[in-house]
């Protein structure tokens, strides 16, 4: 292994353990609101840790760009259909979460 | 047991459940999802199939007919739910009449 | 020994999300985990060297699929919502008619006797994949599974272009429940709509031009226009006045029509169906490929649309 491997395993790993803290969050977290929250964060974070991993790893800049295209498209897409779940839940009447 | 034969499996048993669940459910939309199922197992089988040439590439053939296969199985997905909302809009239940000769 | 293992997760995580799906009690639960099954699917195809396939899988099984199930649980719903016995979660409900276990006995029969018979073939087969090696130097393209699709086995791809044409007229002869207009878009969906849409044109044509040396071509490339035209039916947008008609039946039947043509010349001049020379394959295949990209995507749309669209008057 040379020591960009290194940095990639590193940044792999990393968004890995984003995207289980985000996996446990939406199983575990009381209604949808919260579960959103964990779900989007820990995911975006995660996503963009792997997208990393890989642009070390990538042969050439094209690819490189198509990584970091990728990642935008999902936070964009991400962001939307969060804020979408959310509107839909708030029209249907389910109240916030209180302790 | 190699890639091929786990994945083909899998297949066999997506297939299977697939079919039991076409079988047990009376609603229409549960069983377009179970027919939907049934052609994924078969699909794997086919392209699991495909990866025993021994070299880097796999037949592309079995490739090229699942990819097809996708196609038409959303077609007909498409057309079944399509049918699904006549059948209740004209006898207000989304499930297929019992037998009347019973 | 650990890519057994990924294999051996992956196929269980398949089977598992499947009989969730199967078996969910609840319905819409029941279709999103099979949006989950399908996404599943798509990496398992990845694992199979299937790259082309898991494309279309990602695109159509899991994203097209999914939303025409979705659309037609909220019709179910929205359009019988008044009336106790359907569309209550009580109808939806598992409902079984005899004991369950009964269909299992000769389903695991089933399953013992084709396991048997795929554990029985042999561990090496070149199938197909040798003649077509031999052959791809002159189909004109440097993808194996596009010259299948589209050169050796053409007349596959025609008569799946028919298919998808006669489900649609089929859709469009039951005069089903188009997509209602009851909720607004809202901004979010709006401005997403707007900036997405010219993205999924751009990826489309790159997986349309790629399709001939890498992973891609037309059902991808088709697929992800469909899927722009599901997005913008959501976010409310509608066909103007005037290109409901001709204008959006001539791109429907362009690509079965480009095929059928193509077929007929190159029998007058070859004297075989879709039997290309090698000189022409290259731009042919392009020219297929880019016809049948515009009937798939608005074939896929106006699939998910439901009912024969109408001239919009209000909104021209």
């Amino acid at each position: 292994m040379i020591p960009s491997d290194y940095l990639s395993v590193a940044l792999l790993i990393a968004g890995a353990i984003f995207f289980l803290a985000g996996t446990l969050g939406l199983l575990r977290f009381p209604d949808v609101y919260t579960r959103l929250h964990a779900l989007t964060k820990a995911d975006n974070v995660g996503l963009g840790l792997i997208v990393m991993g890989l642009v070390v790893q990538a042969e050439s800049w094209a690819a490189v760009g198509k990584l970091l295209l990728i990642w935008v498209l999902v936070l964009l897409a991400g962001a939307s259909v969060a804020h979408l779940v959310a509107r839909g839940a708030l029209q249907r009447g389910i109240r916030l979460w209180k302790r | 047991m190699s890639t091929v034969f786990l994945y083909a499996l899998v297949g066999v048993v997506l297939f299977s459940l697939g079919l039991y669940a076409l079988i047990v459910h009376a609603h229409l939309l549960r069983k377009i999802l179970a027919i939907n199922v049934m052609g994924s197992g078969v699909f794997l089988v086919l392209v699991a199939l495909a990866k025993r040439t021994g070299e880097d590439t796999p037949d592309p053939v079995p490739h090229a007919m699942v990819i097809t296969g996708i196609v038409v199985a959303v077609s007909a997905t498409a057309l079944a739910l399509t049918l699904m909302l006549k059948l209740t809009a004209e006898t207000g239940n989304a499930e297929l009449p019992e037998d009347s000769r019973e | 020994m650990l890519q057994w293992a990924l294999d051996a997760l992956l196929g269980l995580g398949l089977l598992w999300l499947a009989w969730c799906a199967l078996m969910s009690p609840n319905l819409l639960k029941a279709i999103v985990l099979f949006v989950a099954f399908g996404l599943l699917m798509a990496l398992a195809w990845v694992r199979l060297d299937a790259p082309d396939i898991a494309l279309a899988e990602a695109a159509i099984g899991a994203g097209l699929t999914g939303a025409l199930l979705l659309a037609a649980l909220a019709r179910l719903r929205f359009a019988y919502a008044d009336e106790e016995t359907v569309g209550s979660p009580a109808q939806e409900e598992a409902k079984v008619r005899f004991p369950q276990w009964l269909p299992a006995v000769p389903l695991l029969l089933v399953v013992a006797g084709l396991g048997y018979v795929v554990l029985s073939l042999p561990p090496y087969a070149t199938g197909l994949s040798t003649e077509v090696t031999a052959n791809l130097e002159s189909s004109g393209v440097s993808n194996p599974v596009t010259a299948v699709l589209l050169n050796f086995r053409g007349y596959d791809t025609l008569l799946e272009l028919v298919v998808l044409l006669v489900a649609l007229l089929g859709v469009w002869s039951l005069d089903g429940l188009a997509l209602g207009r009851e909720t607004a878009p809202g901004p979010v969906l709006d401005t997403l709509s707007r900036f997405l849409t010219p993205v999924f044109i751009l990826v489309a044509a790159y997986l349309l031009w790629v399709g001939a040396h890498a992973p891609g071509g037309a059902f991808q490339a088709g697929s992800v226009l469909g899927a722009a035209g599901v997005l913008l039916l959501l976010a409310g947008w509608r066909f103007r006045a005037g290109l409901t008609e001709l204008p959006l039946r001539l791109v429907l039947v362009a690509g079965p029509g480009a095929f059928v043509i193509v077929a007929l010349v190159t029998m007058l001049m070859e004297g075989q169906l879709l039997e290309y020379s090698p000189e022409q394959a290259s731009i042919l295949i392009l020219f297929l490929e880019t016809t049948a990209t515009f009937s798939i995507g608005a074939t896929l749309a106006a699939l998910f649309f439901g009912g024969r669209p109408q001239d919009d008057k209000e909104h021209t």
